[in-house]
């Protein structure tokens, strides 16, 4: 094998899994060790640097970090980053000061966001401190979009909405234009914006199509809208028996809030096998604490009513098949139809996007998909003053998702605005320091703990079941925080091996508890990989490989079970073994604006 | 520092015939220098060990006084242990295994506390050939002292600060040889593929088995003009031959050339198949052993691998009578068969 070349960015960035996964790369490790000091506003800090909205996504998240955490792979359970997330949002201090200060000289752009939404308010949060004038419109009252009108309050308190949102259209530099709905995007361009951002999200509930439906259409509702009209506290009750159609979070969302507003007996009923539901597993469980059962493998057949009103559903026992490539299809099992009763049904079998209020002659081209032609990496349009981000972009994804796509919409927005080539984009800042303080002192805590995950202490099923507003999860405390946050394996603290100085004395192979570094002849990447003192099966891991020995032999260490425990470096006689950290924060209009702002 | 290694393993690290990783057969975390070729030592006897599939609580390992006797510490915590007096792991390990010739012996020491303050013992060991492992873990310098010479430092060779050794060097391999020594090997801390097959050789033989193992002191004898840094030895290593020691069930994989091969069964039915590096070297002719050594040595070589073997070694126990069954098994009535039985004893000796 090639040795590895470790200058590049991607290489060590790829090593802090979590990191790796988050789409908006926040430094997970950084701000977990910063939990575990007690740094509460700091851990805040470098996540809303990031992510934007550590609060909301404390609770919220999709997390992809928790799948690909290095510690699930060494023991039972990933580090409860996303729930750690929230301790640092819940103990922080003030952090209005903190925040990046916006400028009371304008640069003289006039930039709209459509979509008060996660993807429009990390747009606006990036380029207000630049010194643009943005403006962003929103059809309903208030800011936050489907984190307000989707996510009901027993999951995210509306305080915790307000607050963050606040920190972007509370502090200067964003008009926010609510209550009003852009119905032309030909007329808003007309207003002669420099720039406009759509992150309308994906708006529309993919509708029901089975006998019945238009009948009993009173008591069928879509999940989606039927969630904003609990949220603005329209609906304020159900029937006592509830079918909810559909396997994503939405539908876990439902189904919760169906069974606090009156729902005594509701039922999830999914096409699918229950392990490929989309919904987060964590979701799955929560919903089925609360006494919901979970039907799979359920076809909707028929809607069954009694002169126009809603009496049951009928649903077809399907099975999986699989083809020889492997494709699933559901057949009929043959098994007798499923007859459920119900007095309401909540449809939530997904989201569609929806630009009716786009002209189609104003040169911006859609694809077959009705979704936006755009540029994947600047997301700009076929109308070069135009970009979308969010749900609005590629299709119905998650906040986190959003986010990520309101930074680089927010680069690209800046260097349209200032004549510059949006194509051409900037690149991260990364800093590698060394953690060594003595002989065998590291400036991180090197010691691995060996607690399995902690649970986040619920509410008391009873009471949050009495109340829609009521939070089920309480959040850790700061003694659990700490011992979870303590879980942390610090991957972002990296093995460092400079070969000049290596004497293979075997000390650092002898010393490894995951037995993760070999000395051994180079060969090919799959031999290499079988060769090592433990096998690295994983192919998703990278093998870190340095020549150059005197023996001829090369260095291999495979990054999968690496524990950065820096017993490599410790037991290591010339230091050619290194901890260093590292730390990378994704390339953001604002990176410059902060780092002269703490100077 | 680290005072723990983390409990957490790979989660694919392979399993012996008992149901144990190698990680059940660690000890607690080392405390010498960073870089001490004595573990990687405590590494090899930890592999060793694990793929034998041995029982931990059979193993009974006994050192001395030094860094190297430090290191059982360091490994097989689930094992029989006692540290004794400079220069006495010979005697207290032979009266532990009269009384006990159940155990594994395992006897751990270094240069100077076997070829100086304990050089009378390691003879008597040696030519009693007490059934046991004794590995000496030799650096060739005082490491605990910061770097004087020790018994087994070259003629000729440098110390850190540069004074040069005047005293010939004490060879325990070639006084193993000639005190009789029923398998005798010498190996580098530095090469694990040639130490834990040696090691596991030496564990399988029934007789008293030598390891003379080269292990750098990376504090103090790791420079320029040393005869014992990682350098030197792996510049003038010559390993006379490459051995897997084959426990009974093991298949045979491997096909080898005839004439390339050697193979020695020994008495417990292991087989140790030496695949010859040298063309001219004999493992099991003792007197040719010490020619062959006494010659390379003055070409400046550094001869590894097993060196002397005899497969059907006689130990103490066999030369003494005594009865096999480990006394903290044998009832009061027969460990004290009473006055009668004195009186005739000493009846018998007037």
């Amino acid at each position: 094998m090639k040795p590895t070349d470790i200058s590049a960015p991607s290489y060590f960035h790829k090593v802090v899994d979590c990191q790796w996964a988050c789409p908006a790369h926040t430094p997970v490790p950084e701000y977990i060790r910063l939990i575990s000091a007690g740094r509460y506003t700091d851990a805040y800090m470098v996540n809303w640097e990031s992510n934007v909205f550590p609060g909301i996504l404390g609770r919220t998240c999709d997390r992809p970090c928790e799948p690909a955490c290095r510690r699930g792979r060494v023991e039972e359970e990933p580090v409860a980053i996303c729930r750690l997330k929230r301790v640092a949002a819940d103990n922080k201090d003030d952090v209005l000061a903190r925040l990046t200060p916006i400028p009371e000289t304008k640069n003289g752009k006039r930039v709209a966001l459509i979509g008060a939404g996660p993807a429009s308010l990390t747009v606006a949060r990036d380029l207000a401190p630049l010194g643009y004038d943005v403006h962003v419109y929103d059809a309903e009252a208030k800011g936050g979009g489907f984190m307000w009108t989707q996510i009901p309050r027993f999951r995210l308190p509306e305080s915790v909405i307000d607050e963050e949102v606040g920190y972007i259209t509370n502090r200067g530099g964003v008009t926010t234009h609510y209550n009003t709905r852009i119905d032309s995007l030909k007329g808003l361009l007309a207003e002669g914006y420099d720039a406009v951002f759509v992150g309308c999200g994906a708006p529309r509930g993919r509708e029901l199509d089975v006998p019945g439906r238009a009948e009993a259409a009173a008591n069928i509702h879509l999940g989606i809208d039927w969630l904003a009209s609990v949220s603005f506290e329209h609906t304020t009750s159900i029937g006592k028996r509830v079918i909810v159609l559909g396997g994503g979070n939405t539908a876990m969302d439902c189904c919760r809030s169906a069974r606090r507003l009156g729902g005594e007996s509701v039922t999830v009923v999914v096409r699918s096998g229950f392990e490929e539901m989309k919904a987060s597993p964590w979701e799955k469980e929560d919903a089925m604490h609360e006494g919901i059962p979970i039907l799979n493998f359920l076809v909707p057949k028929q809607v069954l009513h009694d002169a126009g009103k809603l009496t049951g559903m009928v649903f077809e026992k399907v099975k999986a098949e699989y083809d020889a490539k492997g494709r699933r299809q559901l057949v009929p099992s043959g098994e007798p139809d499923v007859t459920i009763p119900c007095d309401d049904v909540l449809v939530a079998i997904g989201q569609e996007n929806s630009f009716p209020w786009i002209e189609r002659d104003i040169g911006l081209e859609f694809d077959r998909w009705g979704l936006p032609k755009l540029n994947e990496s600047t997301l700009q349009s076929t109308v070069p003053n135009v970009f979308f981000g969010g749900d609005a972009a590629f299709g119905p994804k998650n906040i986190i998702w959003a986010v990520a796509h309101g930074h680089d919409a927010a680069i690209s927005i800046d260097k349209f605005c200032q004549g510059q080539d949006v194509a051409d984009r900037p690149d991260p800042l990364v800093k590698m320091a060394s953690q060594k303080m003595g002989i065998h002192e590291w400036s991180y805590d090197n010691d691995v703990s060996i607690d399995l995950r902690f649970k986040v202490p619920h509410a008391d099923q009873a009471e949050s079941l009495r109340s829609i507003k009521a939070e089920v999860e309480l959040g850790y405390d700061r003694e659990l925080a700490f011992k979870e946050a303590q879980r942390c394996l610090n991957c972002d603290v990296q093995t460092v091996f400079t070969t000049s100085l290596c004497i293979e004395c075997d000390a650092c192979v002898d010393i490894c508890p995951t037995d993760s570094i070999t000395f051994t002849d180079n060969a090919e990447e799959d031999a290499l990989r079988v060769a090592l003192k433990a096998p690295a099966i994983n192919k998703h891991q990278d093998l870190y490989v340095a020549d150059g020995l005197k023996t001829g032999r090369v260095m291999v260490k495979d990054e999968d079970v690496c524990l950065h425990c820096g017993l490599c470096a410790e037991r290591c006689p010339t230091g050619a073994w290194d901890m260093q950290k590292f730390f990378l924060q994704t390339a953001k209009t604002t990176n410059g604006v902060t780092a002269c702002a703490s100077r | 520092m680290s005072y723990l290694k983390p409990a957490l393993k790979h989660p694919g690290l392979p399993k012996n015939a008992l149901g144990f990783t190698r990680r059940d057969y660690e000890g607690s975390i080392s405390t010498l220098c960073a870089g001490c070729g004595h573990d990687s030592i405590s590494a090899a006897i930890i592999q060793a060990v694990w793929e034998l599939g041995i029982e931990p609580h059979r193993v009974a390992k006994v050192s001395g006084i030094g860094c190297s006797s430090k290191t059982p510490d360091y490994f097989l915590s689930s094992s029989h242990g006692f540290n004794s007096v400079h220069g006495r792991m010979p005697s207290v390990l032979t009266g532990a295994n009269l009384a006990n010739r159940d155990l594994i012996y395992l006897g751990v020491s270094g240069d100077g506390d076997s070829a100086s303050i304990g050089i009378g013992q390691f003879a008597h060991l040696m030519r009693r050939g007490v059934n046991m492992s004794y590995i000496v873990e030799n650096n060739g310098v005082y490491g605990l002292t910061k770097g004087q010479f020790s018994a087994t430092s070259d003629k000729g060779s440098k110390a850190k600060k540069g004074a040069v050794n005047n005293d010939e060097a004490i060879d325990l391999v070639a006084m193993a040889l000639q005190l009789g020594a029923t398998y005798v090997g010498r190996s580098f801390s530095g090469d694990k593929d040639q130490l834990v097959p040696l090691i596991k050789g030496a564990l399988a033989h029934q007789g008293v088995a030598l390891i003379d193992c080269i292990s750098p002191c990376v504090a103090f004898n790791n420079h320029e003009g040393s005869t014992k840094s990682y350098d030197y030895v792996r510049e003038h290593n010559e390993s006379v031959n490459k051995l897997d020691v084959i426990l009974g069930r093991a298949p045979i994989t491997a096909q080898y050339a005839p004439g390339d091969v050697t193979e020695v069964t020994q008495h417990d039915g292991s087989v140790l198949r030496l695949r010859k590096l040298h063309d001219d070297y004999d493992p099991t002719d003792r007197v040719a052993a010490m020619n062959y050594l006494a010659r390379h040595k003055a070409m400046g070589e550094i001869v590894t691998g097993l060196l002397f073997v005899d497969p059907e070694p006689e130990d103490m126990h066999a030369g003494l009578g005594t009865v096999a069954t480990p006394l903290n098994q044998l009832g009061d009535d027969i460990l004290v068969p009473g006055s009668a039985a004195l009186e005739k004893l000493n009846a018998a000796l007037r």
